[in-house]
C-alpha cells in the first residue's frame, strides 16, 4: 500500500538541510497508523511525500503500489485522486459554499451534478454539516471547518487517507469527533495515517505508531 | 432544481476566476488593442486596394505600337506567353480613330499602326518584354511612368507597415494577457495548489484560465470594434474622394477581416493563458 525505502528529503529542491533521512517503513492496506513527533520533526514532510506534494531527494517512495520516482508526470493526477488529504489549516476555498467545497474532488473527476449530489449530501450528513450546505466555509467554527475538510478528503472514497494534525486547532470535544470520523473511515476499509504532536490521542485510541525525531524514524510499531 | 442549477454554475468556477481577473481593465486594454488593430487592418487593406487599382487601371497598362504590315496574331501570342503579363488586347482601329479625331479630324484613309494594350501583374520585371519588343522590327513600347512605379511602391510599403503594426499589436496583446494571467495566478495561487493536490490535471486548470481569458479578450475586442467601425467609416468618407475620386461604399471596409478580430483576440488570450499556466504548473511536484 505505502512503502518508504531509505527515503531522504532536503529543502529546498534537494539542496538545503535534510528534513528527513533514512526513512524505512510500510503501511499495510486497511491499516490505521499514528504519526507522532514534536513540531518540526518532519511529520508534514513525510505526509507531503505520501500525498505527492513533495518528491523524495533520495530513496524510494511507493504509494498505492506506484513507485513515485518512476511515475510519469501525467500519472500523478489519477494517483492523487485515490488519496484523501486533511490539512491542519483546512485549506477550504472561501469563495465556494460548504457543498461546493465538499464536491470539488468529484467535480475534478468529471462527475455530473446529478451524479455527485447524492454522494455529497451523504458525506455532509455523515460529518454533520448538511444543514450548512449552502453556507460559506468562513461562517463555520474551527471544528466544522475541519469536518468539512474531512468530508472533502473522503467524498471520492480514497484508498489512502492522510491527515496532518487534523485536531491541532480543535478543542477536545471537536477533536474526538474528528478522530471518530477518521476511525470510521478506517473501519470502512480505508488506509488511514494521522499525524499528531500529542501523545494523548494515541493513548485514547491505540493503533500502530510511527515516531519521528529530527527527521529520523525513531520507533515503528 | 434552481438550487442545483445555481450550484452547477458556481461549481464551474472553482478557481474564482471571475473575481481573480479585473473584469473591466483587461477587456478595456484589449479593446484599445483591437481599435489599433482595426485601423492597421483597414490601412493595409486600403493600401492594397490602391496599389491594385493603379496596377490594373490605366496606369498599370502599357501600350505597344506595331507597324501596320506586321502580323498581329504571332505578336499577341508571344506577349501572352511572357511571365508577368496579365492580359494582352489589341486596341480596335475604330477606337484609335475616335481617340485621334480631336487632333486629326476625320481621316478614314490615314493608315494607323496596330496598338496593343498590355497589362502587367504587380512587380513584374519588364526586361523580357523589352527584349521581345527589340526583336520585332518597328515595334515601340510606352514604358510605365516612374511616378506610377513610385506611387505603387509607396502603397505597398504602407501595406507592409500596416501588417507589421498588426503583428506588433498581436504581440503586445499577448504580453498583456500573460501579465493578466500571472496576476490571476497570484490572486488564486492557493486555490490552484489545492485543485492540483486534489488531482486536477494541468490541462484542466490551465483550460479554465484560458477559457476565461479568451472570453474577456473577445469581449474587449468586440468593444474596440464597436468604436473602430464608425471611426473607419469617417476616415474612408474623408480619404476616398481625394485618393480614388469617388464616394465611400459599404464594401470599402474590410468587413471580413474586422469580423475576425474578436476571434483572433480570443485565440491570443486562450493560447497565451494556456502556455503561461502550463509553464507555471510544470514547476509544481
Amino acid at each position: 500500500m505505502v512503502r518508504f525505502s531509505r527515503v531522504g528529503l532536503r529543502y529546498p529542491e534537494g539542496e538545503g538541510a535534510w528534513a528527513l533521512t533514512g526513512i524505512d517503513f510500510a503501511l499495510a492496506p486497511g491499516s490505521f497508523t499514528w504519526l507522532l513527533g514534536a513540531s518540526g520533526a518532519g511529520k508534514s514532510s513525510l505526509l507531503g511525500l505520501m500525498h505527492l506534494s513533495l518528491r523524495a531527494t533520495e530513496g524510494e517512495v511507493e504509494v498505492l503500489d506506484s513507485r513515485i520516482a518512476r511515475l510519469p508526470r501525467r500519472g500523478f493526477p489519477a494517483l492523487r485522486r485515490r488519496i484523501g488529504v486533511v490539512f491542519q489549516d483546512y485549506r477550504l476555498l472561501p469563495h465556494l459554499s460548504v457543498f461546493e467545497n465538499a464536491a470539488l474532488p468529484l467535480r475534478i473527476q468529471g462527475l455530473t451534478e446529478a451524479r455527485l449530489t447524492a454522494d455529497v449530501r451523504e458525506i455532509l450528513r455523515w460529518v454533520g454539516l448538511l444543514d450548512r450546505a449552502e453556507s460559506p466555509p468562513t461562517t463555520l467554527s474551527g471544528g466544522e471547518q475541519q469536518r468539512l475538510a474531512l468530508a472533502r478528503a473522503v467524498v471520492a472514497r480514497p484508498s489512502l487517507l492522510v491527515a496532518d494534525e487534523p485536531t491541532g486547532n480543535l478543542d477536545a470535544a471537536q477533536a474526538r469527533r474528528v478522530i471518530a470520523l477518521l476511525r470510521e473511515m478506517h473501519r470502512l476499509g480505508t488506509t488511514v495515517i494521522v499525524a499528531t504532536h500529542s501523545d494523548a490521542l494515541p493513548e485514547e485510541y491505540p493503533a500502530p505508531m510511527l515516531r519521528l525525531d529530527a527527521g529520523r524514524l525513531v520507533s515503528h510499531g | 432544481m434552481a438550487e442545483a442549477r445555481l450550484r452547477q454554475l458556481r461549481g464551474r468556477d472553482p478557481l474564482g476566476l471571475r473575481r481573480a481577473f479585473a473584469d473591466r481593465l483587461l477587456p478595456a486594454l484589449v479593446g484599445a488593442m483591437a481599435l489599433l488593430a482595426a485601423l492597421a487592418l483597414a490601412g493595409a487593406d486600403g493600401a492594397g486596394r490602391l496599389a491594385e487599382r493603379w496596377q490594373q487601371g490605366e496606369a498599370g497598362q502599357l501600350l505597344m505600337q506595331l507597324p501596320r504590315e506586321t502580323p498581329l496574331e504571332p505578336v499577341l501570342a508571344r506577349l501572352s506567353a511572357l511571365p508577368g503579363v496579365a492580359s494582352v488586347a489589341p486596341v480596335p482601329e475604330e477606337r484609335l480613330r475616335q481617340l485621334l479625331a480631336p487632333w486629326l479630324g476625320e481621316v478614314p484613309d490615314l493608315p494607323l499602326p496596330h496598338m496593343i494594350a498590355i497589362t502587367l501583374r504587380m512587380e513584374t520585371d519588364q526586361i523580357p518584354l523589352l527584349e521581345v519588343v527589340q526583336t520585332i522590327p518597328g515595334a515601340q513600347l510606352e514604358l510605365r511612368s516612374e511616378a506610377v512605379r513610385l506611387a505603387m511602391r509607396l502603397a505597398e510599403g504602407l501595406q507592409g507597415l500596416s501588417l507589421a503594426m498588426l503583428g506588433i499589436i498581436g504581440l503586445v496583446a499577448a504580453a498583456l494577457v500573460a501579465v493578466a494571467t500571472r496576476a490571476g495566478i497570484a490572486a488564486r495561487r492557493d486555490t490552484i495548489l489545492i485543485l492540483h493536490e486534489l488531482g486536477a490535471r494541468d490541462g484542466d486548470i490551465a483550460g479554465r484560465f484560458a477559457r476565461r481569458l479568451a472570453w474577456l479578450c473577445a469581449l474587449g475586442a468586440l468593444g474596440g470594434l464597436v468604436v473602430a467601425i464608425p471611426a473607419l467609416w469617417y476616415l474612408a468618407t474623408q480619404a476616398l474622394p481625394v485618393v480614388l475620386a469617388r464616394d465611400v461604399q459599404p464594401d470599402d471596409l474590410p468587413w471580413a477581416w474586422l469580423a475576425l478580430l474578436p476571434a483572433a483576440a480570443a485565440l491570443i488570450g486562450w493560447g497565451t493563458a494556456l502556455v503561461t499556466l502550463r509553464a507555471w504548473l510544470r514547476r509544481l511536484p
